[in-house]
């Protein structure tokens, strides 16, 4: 064979077959029943928000690449991920420009600016919540009771509910994180496809349950109200802003679950999760550094 | 029961083994000319002791050790010396070797052998180990009776024997087990006496239960452990770890720890040296991959150009893209096959050309599966930053002068990132800085 041309590379010859785009089609296929219910609530308010901000996103992040002269790099997923999670944590009622301008707010400002994907200190998605709550506090706290659309109060607002409503999801709040049953099918499929660790939602939930036990307040009501399932299981889990140690994640998660609390108990606001994860992703390159593992072979001696 | 302990990390790469494990070991004659390179181990070359033109025999003396680490080289075959010159060598150098010509005759040196050689001193036994030009042969190529001799006042507490294989490709310790544990054994013993280790422990990955039950039936009184199959557990901290769970101080040495490992095909080389007085001049080579015909084990004399092997092995079915000489974790991609097969030359694994693709890498996620996956417990996402970013300082601190260079976080990363080769880099430049005169 004299004809042979080899490839010359250096070792490891071979790779697992996993893929970062795997990874968020994913997530994507994890937030179908979420998707599943927010429609089936909600109608076409979950539709218009869900298409919207993912459209948004996707625009945004292919124009900032071309400006940064950068691969348009919007197939692998990633872009589509923040616009349909920032779709499905908005309230049903939220004006069509107000998503688009979170969208385009939560990629320009929480992803790209800081170098795209894997850059970001911050989640992006959650980086478009805040600022829309910020700029946009009553649409942002005009809540509708499903499948009617008549305005109602949420379950963090009046500090109360029916815990089987919770659970399936009949009640007032942003377009996915009503329905308890849905985020748990998710996220239990990210788990089984190895994508979710699972220290951070269960040190969030350990730390609600807990000081929500201290407080003499229903542990069931604060673990499945309001964002923190699907903050806990589809926000706190994003690798790109959370810790790369073990321990850090689970340091991570208990102070999510510890501001939630802390926010929800004595704070001004209902609900606190957006600004506890927040928080927390700005610690993450401390935790980083406090939680590094003991390299082998430092810190032991010859046994001379 | 031994307790075996876990190592840190570790991946389970797809075991393509199935493919030649059960393929007995077949002696392949030498061809027309060997190419035996001075350098098949770590340190330097050895001397020629030979020169143009000489008639040589098999087993014969080619070259003698240089420095404390050198290896004697020995001819593969008897027959005429051609050329003592540099030619390709597997480590992409050029590397002085001598040329022969062999005249089919395979006549033999004057051999030494001992029928009860474990009456030796450890004296003897390292003399004729290192003689015969015994070299780690899993892959380090390490002097195997330099890694013996242990410093005054040094105990060992174990020679453990590495049968793990845990590359996912070859079988030639498999097969070296299966069909030859009675060498094993006896060199096992050689090395525990010319190391004064107080016990021997074989380690087998769990993958391989005719080789475990073959070793266990000659074993006697050596200790036969299955370690569970998982990359790398055959590193040498790594089986250290999971035998003793001691760890080998950083930038140490087994032996501080009480141990040494030596690989089964090493010990059958000692075997072979002391009882039979048989240098080291040929070895077990697995051949496969998808584009090989007839994939198999093969008993190939050093110095065999690759390309000569291959064709023992029904030649290619399909155009290769890459050809590696050992494992797919660890091994060195080839230029060409006209390089020679050496003592460590454990495996010859061939790649189709959609195989041989390197993926194109996307940003770093930080999903940390490299961390998780590292059996040195270091951040490798953190080190290829520094390396990238030539912030050497950092990579020292993070331990970049741990990483065993295993693959297990670039084989893992799903932005398929090319990790180790910014920690070898930052390695590489580590070293060098601290070799400056400051």
């Amino acid at each position: 064979m004299d004809d042979l041309k080899l490839i010359v590379s250096p070792s490891p010859h071979i790779r697992d077959k996993d893929t970062t785009e795997k990874m968020m089609f994913a997530v994507l296929t994890a937030l179908l029943p979420v998707l599943a219910a927010s429609i089936y609530f909600f109608r076409w308010d979950a539709v218009r928000l869900v298409l919207l901000s993912a459209g948004a996103a996707i625009a945004t992040e292919a124009i900032f690449q071309r400006l940064r002269k950068q691969p348009i790099r919007v197939a692998d997923g990633s872009a589509l991920v923040t616009g349909v999670l920032l779709g499905l944590i908005v309230p049903p009622s939220l004006p069509s420009w107000m998503v688009i301008l979170g969208a385009v707010f939560a990629i320009a400002i929480g992803k790209q600016v800081f170098g795209g994907l894997g850059q970001n200190p911050f989640n992006p998605a959650l980086v478009g919540r805040a600022i829309l709550s910020v700029s946009f506090a009553a649409a942002m706290t005009k809540w509708t009771a499903p499948f009617d659309a008549v305005t109602a109060a949420t379950p963090l607002f009046r500090g109360t509910a029916h815990i089987p409503d919770l659970f399936f999801g009949t009640v007032a709040g942003s377009l996915g994180e009503t329905s308890a049953l849905a985020i748990l099918l998710g996220g239990i499929y990210l788990f089984y496809k190895g994508y979710l660790d699972y220290r951070i939602p269960v040190g969030i939930f350990a730390s609600v349950a807990v000081i929500a036990l201290l407080a003499g307040v229903s542990v069931p009501f604060h673990l499945l109200a309001g964002s923190l399932l699907f903050g806990a299981i589809f926000m706190a889990t994003d690798p790109v802003t959370t810790p790369i140690t073990k321990s850090g994640r689970w340091i991570f998660g208990i102070g999510v679950g510890l501001i939630v609390m802390l926010i929800r108990i004595w704070g001004s606001y209902p609900e606190g999760v957006t600004f506890a994860i927040l928080l927390m992703n700005a610690v993450t390159p401390l935790i980083n550094r406090w939680t590094r593992p003991r390299i082998y072979g430092q810190g032991v001696k010859s046994s001379e | 029961m031994r307790k075996v302990r876990s190592f840190f990390g570790g991946i389970y790469p797809e075991d393509v083994k199935q493919t030649t494990a059960g393929t007995p070991i077949q002696a392949l004659s030498a061809p027309e000319t060997v190419v035996v390179p001075l350098l098949q181990h770590v340190g330097l070359e050895a001397k020629p002791v030979v020169a143009k033109g000489d008639e040589v025999l098999k087993g014969q003396l080619l070259a003698e050790a240089e420095g404390a680490t050198g290896a004697p080289v020995h001819s593969p075959v008897s027959g005429k010396v051609l050329a003592i010159e540099p030619r390709p060598h597997q480590s992409g150098h050029s590397v002085t070797a001598i040329v022969i010509e062999n005249d089919g005759q395979d006549n033999w040196v004057e051999r030494t052998t001992h029928p009860d050689p474990v009456q030796l001193d450890a004296e003897e036994i390292l003399k004729r180990i290192s003689q015969a030009g015994v070299v780690g042969m899993g892959g380090a190529g390490f002097p195997t009776a330099a890694k013996l001799t242990l410093p005054k006042g040094i105990t060992l507490d174990y020679l453990i024997i590495n049968g793990c294989e845990c590359e996912p490709h070859y079988t030639t310790d498999h097969r070296l087990m299966v069909e030859y544990p009675e060498d094993i054994v006896l060199g096992a013993k050689l090395m525990a006496k010319a190391s004064g280790a107080r016990q021997i422990v074989i380690a087998i990955e769990d993958n391989k239960p005719d080789a475990i039950a073959s070793l266990k039936e000659h074993a006697g009184s050596i200790e036969i452990v299955a370690v569970p199959t998982r990359y790398p557990a055959g590193g040498e901290k790594q089986l250290i770890q999971q035998i003793t769970g001691r760890e080998v101080p950083s930038g140490g040495l087994p032996y501080q720890v009480g141990a040494v490992v030596q690989n089964v095909a090493t010990a059958r080389a000692a075997a072979l040296a002391v009882r039979d007085g048989e240098p080291l001049i040929s070895r077990v080579v697995t051949v496969t991959g998808t584009p090989i015909a007839e994939p198999g084990n093969f008993l190939v004399p050093i110095g065999t150009p690759l390309a000569h092997v291959f064709e023992a092995a029904g030649g290619f079915s399909q155009k290769p893209g890459k050809v590696v000489v050992s494992g797919a974790m660890m091994g060195q991609a080839q230029f060409g096959l006209d390089v020679p097969v050496t003592k460590t030359t454990s495996c010859l694994l061939a790649l189709t050309e959609e195989e041989a693709v390197t993926p194109d890498s996307t940003p770093c996620i930080k999903c940390a599966r490299c961390v998780d996956v590292c059996p040195a417990r270091l951040l490798p996402l953190k080190l290829e930053m520094f390396g990238m970013n030539e912030r050497f300082e950092e990579a020292h601190a993070y331990g970049a002068l741990d990483c065993i260079e295993c693959g297990a976080c670039n084989y893992i990363c799903p932005a398929k990132r090319p990790l180790l080769q910014y920690i070898r880099f930052a390695k590489m430049e580590i070293i060098a800085r601290d070799q400056l005169p400051s």
